[in-house]
């Protein structure tokens, strides 16, 4: 660490990983509601058990970017954090509007628009938390060194900010509704988000694989350009069946059947990278982590977005288990997993220690990506039988269901690895223990420098 | 690839290529918000009874278990023609009275079956939950779902 305000990112880290842990026990419940639907169904129904896994999962990821922007900006700019007390009282303010949500959600005070359903005083919490931030960390790059990486990750941050507006409106046309619902929803993640993904990627493949900064912008440049050029127009894909006109078919399809370059680009510079750099790295765990990110990524959000995006397919898929498999892997891979690259990346050096405790860091990683491509694997199976029984057959969708059990059965152990995975993370970042294995004791292979 | 793709150069067709896909998506929103209200959408007025109904749904985040047009979540059936399904989509007092039926029969509480909550809704919240999905239904959707299951 090499700034003092640095300091900031580790309480945005322990909030986010608390808030991790909650959200991956609510998918557990919700997993097991599937396979066992009387479980608490009057205490805590369905409804209420979604709603805390997606709230929480949406806010400890905004919560490890932000974090991620206080730990590298200073380090980008070369200076310090241009207000701690301010990124302290903005960290305040989002803990405890989603203490208020989650209690309120608890006892059935909630909104109805997927996502959204904070109440508004904490919508309006996080808009003030997002200003503040946005005053901080743009003054702080202000003040100091601008590279690539600080201007992407700032423009991602603006914009996905901005696009918060659209939580606030809700007219009374459903369809209306849905149109402006999917400015939030799909240019976050199909647009901003990319972009504050790929300046984390970016940073870390500079500290991990000691690649000129030169190369490592203009891929910046190029990944997030075809991010936002297929991913504007490609919000067409969520606009075939909503009431919207009908050139979004042929808008969307096209558009967003190239969302899956960004996705591909990312993979391949993080490999490039790590094959040219000449940099041997300690923390293992977090090349680990920002590869599979990347990796992941591409086949979560690249791949099943594409099996899935073509008007002619989704006519069929639209809101099966092909959209819950979809949506599972693409956050997993994008998003999670680089929110977790960025934190065992930045730990050990808030901490002031050594890479430690990456074997279970490791092994963290294999269980959650092991769990949650089983996941994915038997929710397109499903998603699959059920296209077909309900979307071309015309069976009942509580008739499809049941013929289903086997793989909601398969998706509950998935679920139960990869929050066995999530705890032992956890475990690994916060509970001090001897390092196991040191880097660096084995004979170098022939060619390799430092 | 280095000499004519510059960093520099790289910047500026992110951001003026991004500038100019802002700017189609905007115009196109334009015209597709003037398509919902005029045309597709236009087949049953947006009463106050679809509103309140909007609101009574949104209340009780039916979306967290339901599919509405396709979006929510998977754990329960599509909504956005439930009133197709039912055959009550040009009749408002059998919608009403179906939608009621329904309601008060929640929950099931039959053994290893998917249950919906039983949820406090006035006479009046009933009729507009079923005026709004009534609305909902007329909704010019492309022709989906490809089946009446939803
Ligand atoms: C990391 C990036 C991505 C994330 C986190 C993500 C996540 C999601 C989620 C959660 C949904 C369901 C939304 C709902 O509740 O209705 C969804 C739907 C969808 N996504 Fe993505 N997605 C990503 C990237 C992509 C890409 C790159 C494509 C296309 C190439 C794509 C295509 C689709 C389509 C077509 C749907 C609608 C499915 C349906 O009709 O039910 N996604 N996505
Ligand atoms: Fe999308």
């Amino acid at each position: 660490m090499k700034y003092q305000s640095q300091k900031v990112a580790y309480a945005y880290f322990l909030v986010a990983m608390g808030l991790f842990g909650i959200q991956v026990l609510g998918g557990l419940l919700a997993g097991w509601v599937y396979v066992w639907p009387n479980t608490l169904s009057e205490l805590l129904p369905f409804n209420i058990i979604r709603m805390i896994h997606t709230n929480a999962l949406i806010v400890w990821l905004l919560l490890g970017f932000f974090g991620a922007a206080y730990f590298l900006v200073p380090e980008e700019a070369e200076c310090e954090i241009w207000s701690v007390k301010l990124a302290y009282l903005q960290l305040i303010i989002l803990v405890v509007g989603t203490l208020g949500a989650v209690g309120g959600y608890l006892v059935g005070i909630h909104g109805g628009r997927e996502f959204l359903e904070q109440p508004l005083w904490v919508k309006f919490g996080i808009l003030v938390a997002a200003v503040i931030f946005l005053l901080n960390i743009s003054m702080t790059v202000l003040a100091g060194r601008k590279t690539a990486i600080t201007g992407v990750l700032l423009t991602g941050l603006w914009l996905l900010s901005l696009l918060w507006i659209f939580a606030f409106i809700n007219p009374d046309n459903l369809s209306l509704d849905k149109m402006y619902w999917w400015f939030v929803i799909h240019l976050w993640v199909e647009g901003t988000w990319e972009l504050v993904m790929a300046a984390i990627l970016a940073f870390l493949m500079l500290k991990l694989t000691g690649v000129d900064r030169e190369v490592v912008e203009k891929w910046l440049y190029v990944i997030v350009a075809t991010a936002l050029f297929s991913g504007i127009l490609g919000t067409g894909h969520h606009f075939y069946w909503i009431g919207l006109p009908a050139y979004w078919q042929w808008t969307g399809s096209i558009f967003s059947a190239f969302e899956v370059v960004p996705f591909f680009a990312m993979m391949s510079f993080a490999f490039i990278m790590v094959w040219k750099g000449r940099r041997n790295h300690p923390n293992k765990a977090a090349l680990l982590w920002a590869l599979g990110s990347a990796t992941v990524a591409f086949f979560g959000a690249g791949v099943w977005g594409f099996l899935h995006t073509f008007h002619g397919v989704n006519f069929y898929t639209h809101g099966t288990q092909i959209t819950a498999a979809h949506g599972h892997l693409a956050f997993y891979g994008a998003y999670v997993a680089m929110n977790l690259a960025i934190i065992t990346y930045a730990m050990p050096l808030l901490r002031g220690r050594a890479p430690y405790n990456q074997v279970l860091n490791m092994v963290s990683f294999w269980l959650m990506t092991g769990g949650m491509a089983f996941m994915t694997f038997v929710l397109t199976f499903a998603g699959t039988i059920q296209t077909h029984m309900q979307r071309i057959v015309g069976d009942y969708y509580m008739d499809v269901q049941d013929q289903l059990a086997l793989f909601y059965m398969m998706r509950l152990g998935a679920g139960v690895c990869v929050a066995l995975g999530a705890v032992l993370f956890i475990y690994s970042q916060v509970v001090v223990r001897r390092e196991i294995i040191t880097p660096n004791t084995m004979p170098k292979a022939e060619g390799e420098t430092a | 690839m280095s000499e004519i793709l510059t960093k520099s150069r790289a910047r500026n067709i992110f951001y003026g290529g991004s500038l100019f896909f802002i700017v189609v998506f905007v115009i196109m929103t334009i015209h597709s918000h003037r398509y919902v209200v005029n045309v597709s959408t236009a087949g049953m007025p947006l009463s106050p009874e679809v509103i309140l109904g909007k609101h009574v749904w949104e209340r009780h985040s039916c979306i967290n278990c339901h599919t509405l047009h396709g979006e929510g979540a998977y754990f329960a059936p599509e909504l956005g023609n439930v009133m197709t399904r039912w055959g009550v989509l040009d009749d408002p007092e059998a919608a009403f009275e179906t939608m009621d039926g329904w309601m008060a029969a929640q929950p099931s509480g039959i053994e290893g079956r998917r249950q919906m909550p039983f949820f406090e809704i006035t006479p009046e919240e009933m009729r507009g939950l079923a005026e709004f999905l009534r609305w909902a239904d007329q909704t010019d959707t492309q022709g989906w779902p490809p089946t009446d299951a939803g």
